[in-house]
């Protein structure tokens, strides 16, 4: 039997809706998968748009100040203590004035001398436009949309260390060596890295998502200030209208969400 | 008659041996079978000896949460787990799972070694210590 065109056509179209329609109504019976089960965000969890964080400088004077600080960041993140510094992983450490504010070290050559001499606390600045995102070719590193932390994926990063390339303030550290055996006390909680991938601060995701401020700001009992900058009424936001405050490296545009109160 | 049959038919012959010598070694030697431990002291305390969901899902399908998890909570920030009987759990596997199955060698191990994965979890993730 010959078959025009037309009945041909008729035909195919009839066969293909019966069977995208019958493959969506098998689907819709017989789906016995997970749908039930859900993920939700833990309601003890912090609310912001915009976290930062304000470092008072005038509370640091002791080198027990900036340690503190220090060792409750790396003891809860099992950062590992390698003593050599071209293999040594920081999360937050201190350094000095003309590495911290090299453009305003260049802007003013003759600010205050105690400025200068002073340790200044730094960490990874969350910036609004990370140029690690930017260049990481895998997405490990990715700017949350929620509350714009600047997070680390460890499950994606392939150590090609791009992204140290890219960050302006050196906040990234490369696992050269299997950081376990530098780890003096692990913390069960949290993993630690492998070989071969690069880690930095993460604001302390996993304390925020269930309630606390990060662990750096909790140890240096007000001496830095956690909060939101996208709420106008939030702590950091009032300290930060009070006081003078800069940021590191300015003029690169990558818009630090780290304030340095220097004071008057 | 072939040209130097002798030769070709001993090669073949020592073929044969090779590609067949997995097979004939292991004949008739049971492999012992992966016997998944989950009595630790967590889960003999447990009135209700129920993880998240059933087990048979948690056999098939364990991977595939633990895959889902990952990225619901490093990339989008979520952590709670609601079961589909309307439980919640944190979703991690240190501090979650493993707080269960407090046995990785007895509980992980067993099976992966048995069908030879070697899922790389424990690169970063801390496993509890054995034996407590």
């Amino acid at each position: 039997m010959a078959i025009n065109r037309r009945d041909f056509l008729k035909i195919a179209g009839i066969t293909t809706l019966a069977g995208i329609g019958g493959a969506v109504g098998v689907n819709l019976i017989t789906n016995k998968g997970i749908e039930a089960a859900q993920y939700l965000e833990d309601p003890k969890s912090l609310k912001g748009k915009r976290w930062g964080i304000a470092i008072d400088i005038s509370k640091f004077n002791t080198p027990e100040s900036y340690q503190k600080v220090i060792d409750a960041c790396h003891t809860i993140h099992n950062v590992p203590l390698i003593n050599n510094p071209k293999e040594e992983i920081k999360w937050i450490w201190t350094e000095s004035y003309e590495h911290t504010f090299s453009s305003h070290e260049y802007a003013n050559p003759y600010i205050k001398e105690a400025l200068k001499k002073k340790p200044f606390l730094v960490l990874c600045n969350h910036c609004d436009n990370p140029p690690c995102v930017r260049v990481c070719p895998t997405k490990a590193t990715f700017k949350r949309k929620s509350d714009g932390i600047v997070m680390m994926d460890m499950h994606r990063c392939i150590g090609c260390r791009f992204c140290m390339a890219g960050c302006p303030y050196g906040a990234r550290s490369f696992n050269w060596r299997d950081p376990r055996p530098y780890i003096k006390k692990q913390n069960p909680e949290f993993p630690t890295r492998m070989k071969g991938v690069v880690e930095k601060c993460t604001l302390c995701y996993e304390r925020i998502a269930i309630g606390l401020k990060p662990a750096c700001v909790e140890a240096s009992n007000g001496a830095m200030v956690f909060g939101d900058l996208n709420d106008p009424n939030s702590d950091i936001r009032k300290v930060l209208a009070s006081n003078y405050s800069i940021r590191r490296k300015p003029e690169l545009g990558t818009t630090p969400c780290v304030f340095y109160i220097i004071g008057g | 008659m072939m040209y130097d049959g002798g030769k070709i038919i001993i090669g073949l012959l020592i073929f044969i041996g090779f590609s067949t010598f997995p097979f004939l070694f292991t004949m008739g030697k049971a492999v012992a079978k992966p016997e998944p431990k989950i009595d630790t002291p967590e889960i003999q305390k447990m009135v209700d000896k129920k993880c998240i969901e059933s087990k048979q899902y948690m056999k098939t399908e364990h991977m595939v949460i633990l895959n889902d998890w990952r990225d619901a909570v490093v990339r989008d920030g979520l952590r709670l787990y609601k079961s589909k009987d309307g439980r919640s759990f944190d979703m991690s596997l240190q501090n979650t799972c493993m707080k269960c199955h407090s046995s990785k060698k007895k509980f992980c191990d067993e099976c992966h070694n048995y069908v030879a994965v070697k899922p790389y979890c424990w690169d970063c993730h801390i496993a509890p210590q054995e034996g407590t």
